[in-house]
């Protein structure tokens, strides 16, 4: 279904997290109604809930409307949902860690306008047979999309919790076909100085593109994330448009955005953060409080938006609460090593 | 008239001064520091204590390329004003952020160096804002500027400060720097002059 903008929106018409969380519930009973009234499967209640009728304001956040499967409650152990309060979407478009529009938190959301995302393409390339540069149409083409409830672990100790839009990584990689050969899977961020002002500094100690890598059972694991919307709606700039990774369990700087090129290697990429700063970031980074960051502790963390009364400090778990749905993909490994 | 003159000018220095802790004030409010306020207060409290640090130290050098000794006057206010910003930047820190739990004080204090850096920093300024009274200018005599040069080692580690923390981009940090350098030499070049 086709939700047209509404040529004039009034800020009171802007969806409230407890209303789109109260839409999404009522979603859920409906499509759990439906399938008992059909007598149907799990499969067929998911398909019911498929094309949410989205209310009328949330059609008024800003960005293209999307068709997924709403996010179930958080009863299963597959850590698809959480049951934690939504950061508003407010906070999760204007808070952001986006160093190719700026290194200020407000700087993404301030001068994303900048950048033109459509067309977009992405190249696959490297150790697999169904290789080439796709256009993201194609890309996105018959695959549906769903709900998922992540909360995101940023290394400067804060996070959030957020209602993303996609699908596993998997799928696409089935598709790409990677071969034996193919241990890692490299992804690459947008270089476009003209309309990035962040890659235009001359003092910045990332090499552009931005970087980030997987190992193969990393990016197979259901929870690893393509995401291309938040709230329903497609993707802001900030937020990484049109598409990009959410590994939940690892910090955020894992989750590159804007991704338009994903390679499979043999032997481990070097990533990023990691080459600027070898000691602070691993290439694992992953979630956990007893491994200290020199420049912040990991122990705890602000679940924002914090005020100024009330830190929001709240205890950091291992693998950022996904430990029993990930560990094991770590066993034997030495994380403080390994960090 | 002239003293008049003075006076305003120094009330108008003040109030442009506060006009940043009043804008803070007014986001507090009205809730419009973002998700993370007492991050942004921070933030802003210690851009504004080095800049005003900054303009302090930049007295000196201006009545030497101007010759003319009236700069002097606001001099000691800047200077006050930088170490008032740079208090409310440790208050902002300790109230807000670290909620006034002495464990973590210490913690980060011992763990993370450059806030270590920039305690010492403050520490320094603090006999420099008690002696800058006309009174205590007289009773100390000569020995008040040197005193006073405590001054361009709470620069460099406030600078420390600002280096050790910077991550992803070193433009802002690199501004400061050579302003504080350009400052330097132009005070150093003068007394080579001299000699």
């Amino acid at each position: 279904m086709l939700i047209k903008r509404p040529s004039d929106i009034r800020s009171s018409e802007i969806t409230s997290e407890s209303h789109y969380l109260s839409r999404r519930k009522f979603m859920q009973a409906f499509a759990g109604a439906a399938a008992v009234a059909a007598g149907g499967s799990v499969l067929s209640s998911c398909a019911d809930a498929q094309s949410p009728p989205l209310p009328r304001q949330a059609a008024a956040l800003p960005g293209r409307s999307l068709d997924f499967v709403a996010a179930q409650p958080a009863s299963s152990d597959n850590g698809f949902s959480t049951s934690e309060k939504l950061t508003p979407y407010e906070a999760v478009t204007s808070h952001n860690n986006f160093y190719e529009f700026g290194t200020d938190k407000r700087d993404p959301k301030r001068y994303a306008g900048e950048l033109q995302t459509d067309p977009w393409s992405v190249a696959i390339e490297g150790e697999a047979d169904n290789t080439g540069t796709f256009f993201l149409e194609d890309l996105l083409k018959n695959q549906p999309l769903e709900e998922r409830i992540y909360r995101l672990r940023c290394v400067e100790a804060w996070s959030m919790v957020i209602p993303w839009v996609g699908f596993s990584l998997s799928s696409l990689i089935k598709r790409a076909q990677p071969n034996s050969s193919a241990r890692y899977v490299v992804f690459e961020t947008l270089y476009r100085p003209e309309q990035m002002r962040g890659q235009r500094s001359r003092f910045n100690t990332l090499d552009w593109p931005y970087v980030e890598g997987l190992t193969m059972a990393e990016a197979m694991h259901p929870l690893t994330m393509i995401a291309t919307g938040l709230y329903g709606k497609s993707l802001p700039v900030q937020n990484g448009a049109p598409l990009r990774l959410v590994v939940p369990w690892k910090y955020g700087f894992k989750s590159i955005k804007s991704i338009v090129k994903i390679k499979f290697v043999k032997s481990r990429p070097s990533t990023s953060w990691n080459v600027s700063a070898p000691r602070e970031y691993g290439f694992f980074a992953n979630v956990n409080p007893t491994v200290d960051h020199p420049r912040w502790s990991q122990a705890s963390e602000r679940r924002l938006p914090t005020s100024l009364f009330d830190s929001k400090r709240i205890a950091t778990l291992p693998f950022n609460g996904y430990a029993e749905q990930v560990a094991n993909l770590y066993t034997g490994m030495d994380l403080k090593r390994y960090f | 008239m002239l003293n008049r003159q003075r006076k305003l000018t120094k009330i108008a220095l003040l109030l442009l001064a506060l006009t940043p802790l009043a804008l803070m004030i007014d986001a507090a409010i009205g809730q419009a520091l973002g998700p993370d306020p007492a991050e942004a207060l921070a933030d802003q409290t210690g851009e504004w204590a080095l800049r005003l640090l900054c303009a302090c130290l930049a007295i000196t050098p201006l009545r030497i390329l101007t010759g003319k000794v009236e700069w002097l006057r606001y001099r000691r206010m800047l200077g006050l004003l930088a170490f008032f910003y740079a208090c409310l930047h440790l208050g902002v820190y300790w109230v807000f952020i670290l909620r006034l739990q002495w464990a973590d004080f210490f913690y980060e204090f011992a763990q993370r160096p450059y806030i270590a850096a920039g305690m010492v920093a403050l520490l320094l300024l603090v006999p420099l804002a008690i002696t800058s009274t006309k009174k205590w200018q007289k009773k100390l005599g000569r020995q008040w500027p040197k005193l006073h040069r405590l001054v361009y080692l709470a620069a460099a580690l406030a600078l420390t400060h600002v280096w050790w923390q910077t991550r992803g981009d070193y433009t802002e940090a690199l501004i400061y720097t050579l302003i504080l350098l350009a400052l330097g030499m132009i005070r150093y070049r003068r007394k080579s002059w001299f000699k």
